[in-house]
Parts: C-alpha cells; sequence; structure tokens
C-alpha cells in the first residue's frame, strides 16, 4: 500500500484541534522567554552571583610589620612568616601513629592535643608560630580537620640585651611594650585583598579587581647603637651580678642631640621565648622607674646659687662639725672636714654644704630650677609608662624639707631624668630634647643655665672623680671626666630602709667639649659596699671609657694610667 | 554584494582569531607576572630571615665572646697605647 492511498489522510479533523495545539506550544515558548528574560535582565544577581563564585576569589594580601634597626641599619626585630596549626576537632581523624607523629612535630605530649581536641568542637589551636618547614611536615601527615593559616612572629636577635627597650609584640603582631607599643601604629601594616579570577586548575588568569591596598609598615631607626647597647649591658651585668644587687640600669645619651645610645636594664628577659616572666624583668628602670637620687641632684642646687650670684666656686661654707639642724632634724655628712668652697662640697658630696646653700635661696628658683629641667614631668617620649617622677609645689616646702631637696631626698625622679638634666652642663647651660630615633637635623636645645655657670659646674664636678672626690672609680683613661656620685637609702612604707641603698652615678665626657652624658644606677647592692663611688662608678668609667673610644672621640687627657687611693681613705659621700 | 560579505566574513574571523590568541597571552603573561610577584614575595621573605641570621651571627657578644677566648685577643691598656690626633698628623706631613 502506497502512503497517498493511506486512508487516514483522507480523515478530516476538526480545526480547533490543531488551534488549540499551537496556542498550547506558543504559550510554553511564551512563558520559558518570559522566564529567560526575568533571569537574564530583571533578577540576575542571584545567578550572576553563583557563576562568579565558580572562577572568581577574593584573595587576601598580607602586609609585613617594619623591621626595627638601630642607628647603623643593624636589624633589632623582624617578623617572619611562621605558621599556625588549627583543627575542627569533630573532623579530625588520625591513627595512634598519625597521633603520635603529629605530637612529636608539635613538640607537644600526646595527651595535651587529646585534651585539646576534646575541649573544644568547632575551632581550636593546636600550636601556633611554628617554623614553616615543621608545619610541611605536618600537612603531609594528611590528617583531615587539620588546617594552617600564616601568621607572621617576630624575632629579636639582640636577645636580653635589649629586651625592655624594643618590648615585644603578641601573637597577632600587635605591640605589647616598649617601642613596638609606643610607635605601634607606624610599624604595623595594613593587609589588603583583591579579586581574581581563577582557572580549573587554580591559576590566577585575571586580576578583577583590587578591594584594598595591602600596606607595609615602615621601617623604625631608632638612636640606639647595639654596639654600645652591648656594651653597656655586659658592664652591668658584671656590677649587678658582683654586686648582688637587686637591679641596675644604664642610659647613654648623645650630650649633643640627646638622642638615647644605649638603655639597659636588669633583670632582663629573652624576648624569643617569653614562658617565664616575671614583673621585675619586663620594667624598663631607666623610664619607668623613680627613685630617690640623693647626691646627683646636688649640681642643680648649687647651680642655681650660682646663678642667682648667692655663691662663688670659692666660697667658703661653714661645715665644720659635719652636722646641722633644722628644727628637731639633723643633717650628718660621712666625713667631718672643717669648713668647705663650694666646689668642695661638691667634690666631697657634702650635705651640710648643700643644705646650708639651699636655705640661702628662695623656695620658688629652686623648683624653677628642678622644673625646667625636666623633673617633675613625662618625658615626651610615646614610651608607655614613662614616669614623671614627684617634684611638689614650692609653696609646701618646710625648710627641712627644702634642705634635703638640695641634695636629692623628698623628689624623685627616672634615670633618664636625671641623665637628660645633665645635658645642661654638657651643653654649656642647654637642655636637650629626647630622642629614642635617630636624630638627622641637630636638635635645639632650651637654655636653662649660663654657659658660664655651665663651666664652672663642669670644673667642680671634674673635681668629684679625682682622688679627694667621692669617685675616683670613674675616671676614663685618656679622656677629662666629669660626674657626681648619689648613694640613697631607699623609700620603704613611707620611711627610709635601713640597709636598703640605690647608688648612683651621673657624669659626662670628655670634659673638655662633653659628646656623651651617662647614668648609671644600681638598686640595692648587698655584697658590703653600696656608695655610689664603689658600686655604680666602675659601670660608669667602663661604658664611658668604651663608648668613647668606638666613637672615636679624640682623648683630651694623657694617657697615663690612673691610680686609685689606698683602699679606705676614699672619700664617703653623704647618705 | 556577496564577494563584499565574503571578504567582511574573513575579516571577521581574523578579528575573532586575533582576540582569542590576545587574551590567551594575557593571560600568559598576567599568570607570569604573578609568579615573579610570588617570588619577590618569598625573596623578600628570605632576605629578612637572612638578616636575621647575620644579625644573630654578629651579636657583638658573641664577636667579643670568640675574639677573647679563640683568637685570644684584649683590649691594649693605656701604656701601649698612642693616640695621633688628625691635625698633628697633618703637621708632621
Amino acid at each position: 500500500m502506497n502512503y497517498a492511498a493511506s486512508p487516514v489522510l483522507a480523515l478530516r479533523l476538526p480545526l480547533w484541534r490543531s488551534r488549540l495545539l499551537l496556542v498550547l506550544v506558543a504559550g510554553g515558548f511564551l512563558v520559558l522567554a518570559g522566564r529567560a528574560v526575568y533571569l537574564q535582565g530583571l533578577n540576575n544577581d542571584f545567578l550572576q552571583q553563583k557563576g562568579e563564585s565558580r572562577y572568581s576569589r577574593v584573595l587576601e594580601i598580607s602586609a609585613t610589620r617594619g623591621k626595627i634597626t638601630d642607628r647603623h641599619g643593624e636589624a633589632l626585630a623582624i617578623s617572619t612568616p611562621v605558621k599556625s596549626v588549627w583543627a575542627i576537632p569533630e573532623e579530625v581523624q588520625f591513627s595512634g601513629q598519625q597521633r603520635a607523629k603529629l605530637a612529636a612535630l608539635l613538640e607537644m605530649p600526646p595527651r595535651e592535643i587529646d585534651k585539646r581536641l576534646n575541649d573544644a568542637t568547632a575551632f581550636v589551636y593546636l600550636k601556633r608560630q611554628i617554623a614553616p618547614e615543621v608545619a610541611e611536615r605536618v600537612s603531609a601527615l594528611h590528617i583531615p580537620g587539620l588546617f594552617q593559616n600564616q601568621e607572621y612572629r617576630r624575632y629579636y636577635p639582640g636577645g636580653e640585651v635589649m629586651a625592655q627597650m624594643l618590648g615585644f609584640t603578641g601573637a597577632d603582631d600587635i605591640g605589647q611594650d616598649g617601642i613596638e607599643l609606643a610607635f605601634q601604629s607606624t610599624l604595623a601594616g595594613k593587609s589588603g585583598s583583591r579579586r581574581v579570577i581563577k582557572d580549573r586548575m587554580g591559576h590566577i588568569v585575571e586580576d578583577t579587581e583590587s578591594i584594598r591596598e595591602a600596606q607595609n609598615g615602615s621601617n623604625l631607626t631608632l638612636a640606639l647603637d647595639a654596639k654600645l647597647q652591648n656594651l653597656a649591658f655586659s658592664q652591668l651585668k658584671l656590677v649587678v651580678d658582683s654586686n648582688k644587687a637587686k637591679a641596675g640600669a644604664v642610659v647613654v645619651l648623645d650630650a649633643k642631640s640627646g638622642e638615647v645610645l644605649a638603655l639597659a636594664n636588669l633583670p632582663s628577659y629573652n624576648p624569643n621565648n617569653r614562658s617565664r616572666l616575671s614583673g621585675a624583668q619586663l620594667r624598663n628602670r631607666v623610664i619607668t622607674d623613680t627613685f630617690e637620687p640623693g647626691s646627683t641632684l646636688k649640681p642643680f642646687t648649687i647651680s642655681v646659687a650660682i646663678e642667682e650670684g648667692k655663691v662663688r666656686p670659692d666660697s667658703m661654707i661653714a661645715t665644720a662639725g659635719g652636722t646641722f639642724s633644722i628644727g628637731h632634724a639633723t643633717i650628718h655628712d660621712a666625713h667631718r672636714f672643717g669648713d668647705m668652697t663650694v666646689a668642695q662640697v661638691i667634690q666631697r658630696s657634702s650635705n651640710v654644704g648643700a643644705a646650708k646653700i639651699a636655705l640661702g635661696l628662695k623656695p620658688e628658683d629652686m623648683w624653677t630650677m628642678f622644673d625646667k629641667v625636666g623633673f617633675g614631668t613625662t618625658p615626651r617620649l610615646g614610651f608607655p609608662g614613662a614616669a614623671s617622677g614627684r617634684l611638689r609645689p614650692y609653696k609646701s616646702w618646710r625648710p627641712i624639707e627644702q634642705a634635703t631637696m638640695a641634695y636629692g631626698h623628698g623628689i624623685s625622679v627616672s634615670l633618664l631624668q636625671l641623665a637628660r638634666a645633665y645635658t645642661i652642663f654638657a651643653d654649656d647651660g642647654e637642655l636637650m630634647p629626647l630622642s629614642l630615633l635617630r636624630v638627622d637635623a641637630p636638635l635645639v636645645g632650651r637654655q636653662v643655665i649660663s654657659a658660664a655657670t655651665a663651666h664652672k659646674m663642669r670644673d667642680m664636678l671634674e673635681l668629684a672623680v679625682q682622688p679627694g672626690g667621692t669617685a675616683p672609680q670613674a675616671r676614663v683613661v685618656g679622656y677629662r671626666v666629669a660626674g657626681k656620685t648619689g648613694t640613697a637609702h631607699k623609700e620603704e612604707n613611707g620611711g627610709y630602709a635601713k640597709n636598703k641603698y640605690v647608688a648612683s652615678f651621673v657624669g659626662l665626657a670628655p670634659a673638655s667639649n662633653p659628646r656623651l652624658v651617662i647614668a648609671v644606677m644600681i638598686d640595692e647592692p648587698s655584697a658590703g659596699q653600696y656608695y655610689g663611688g664603689t658600686v655604680a662608678a666602675p659601670v660608669f668609667s667602663a661604658v664611658m671609657g668604651g663608648a668613647l673610644r668606638m666613637l672615636g672621640v679624640p682623648p683630651d687627657a694623657p694617657l697615663e694610667p690612673l691610680e686609685l687611693p689606698p683602699a679606705g681613705a676614699q672619700i664617703k659621700e653623704g647618705v | 554584494m556577496a564577494r563584499l560579505n565574503l571578504i567582511l566574513l574573513a575579516l571577521l574571523t581574523a578579528c575573532a582569531l586575533g582576540l582569542v590568541t590576545a587574551q590567551d597571552k594575557t593571560r600568559k603573561l598576567f599568570a607570569e607576572l604573578e609568579r615573579e610577584q610570588e617570588q619577590a614575595k618569598q625573596l623578600d621573605v628570605e632576605w629578612g630571615q637572612l638578616q636575621l641570621e647575620q644579625s644573630t651571627w654578629a651579636m657583638h657578644a658573641r664577636v667579643e665572646k670568640i675574639a677573647r677566648e679563640r683568637l685570644h685577643m684584649s683590649l691594649p691598656d693605656a701604656k701601649r697605647t698612642q693616640v695621633v690626633m688628625p691635625a698633628a698628623a697633618g703637621a708632621q706631613r
């Protein structure tokens, strides 16, 4: 049967059936077209997002914290990437062997790992800040549920030598103490992010947008000289150990610029391993601790008297007898000499002499001097916890207080304030601003006393380190040194402790044209010696001698071996 | 008319192929840039680590210890020191 003869062709169907079909099919297409328009044009956000998420990724760009270097560019603190291992405890599955290997790599007991995994369900750090090589071996174990992320760890090659000065950063690379905290905003980097397109293999094929620019932290150049710092620390350590002292501190200032060239503290700690730390180790005694300075303050009292024209270096002061009573209180000297000149009051550190000179002055003038050299005000360093010391308003001074303040009691200062105050003698009467960072342009000081007075004081301070003074141990071969000892009872429970002393020495050299001011403080020396001249002065001498040699300062005195006065013949100062 | 269309078609094909090649080159170059930047970062990290190492080896305390103990060096005392002043040295010449 051929096609044309098929009976089906002869069949006549009603027209509505084909029309209905046409309408249904057309309607179906219309719905599809409408849906397409809706998804493509009107409501396309969702699908676009879905599509993008298949190939587009936002990447974090990490920023590093700035380096800290010393004045010659030697690295003192550097951040380097490390890994942290964390886990989602619910997903962790490992065999006993894997567990043992993991424990060995992370250097922690297997039981500790179990404990950490059992204590949390969603997220727990197993170990933070491990070396990248170790992290690679951990990931080679292929333990499910174990992840790593990148962090930065800061290393301090200097270790304990400059620990309190630099401070340290916490686990998140944020400054916690010292310079790290003081200059946190400068050092910190800002991490950025960018959007990229990745192919199937995970390669980045296109950079679509930069969401946030990453910004690395700025580097910081300190005024510190690493070589000098090491010298100061090692010499301080020798003396603190041999005198069985509780603590000690040294600060070296550049007399011309006010830069802090070295600042050492004991006891110290290793900033790279801070597992066992005590408050005593963390303290930066130079900047944050105050003490009663004792006789190191006498030169300021006498400067006022010279400035006011009350005395000259050769004026006689009636100190015979070695005691002086004001009301109920009596001031003592350690030795009984006859009457002395003002210069001898400094040389032999006579409390009676200083008190008598002070009582001839107006309290206001003394206060103004102390205030001008920076006592009682916090030094503008930005250093966390910088101490202001205590200087009471002169209106409340009683005569006995004015007299004791003349030789440094009833007033408290930090070692840094004391060292800075001595720049007025080093710099022809100018007080230099302090700086922890390297200063490239010369700074202008503030004139506190006249250049003539400063010269007279320097001559008198030179006598104090000569035989016949309180600190012949402070001398340095080849250089003229000027300085002053201080020995004070420690304040304790509102009174003075009988057998606890703070020995100090502040000095400058070369006296003909001072380059450095060094202040030394030894807290509670308890091996028999406690005078500033015998405990603190040797540190000064060793640090000053080494420092001047390192800086290449030409000598201003003949290179002859120094002779110390025989034991017992040394002048002790009044305490 | 047909000829013009053919020419345009050929041009279009050529442009399209050119676009594909350019895109491919961009991506390859970009991948290379990415690699170089990654390497620069790696080198930066390594530089930091080397600086750290240098600082650690060159610690003054360590240098001094080696100089004193292994090389038996010491500071000359005042008797064995002679100072030549810069001014005096100039005058002698």
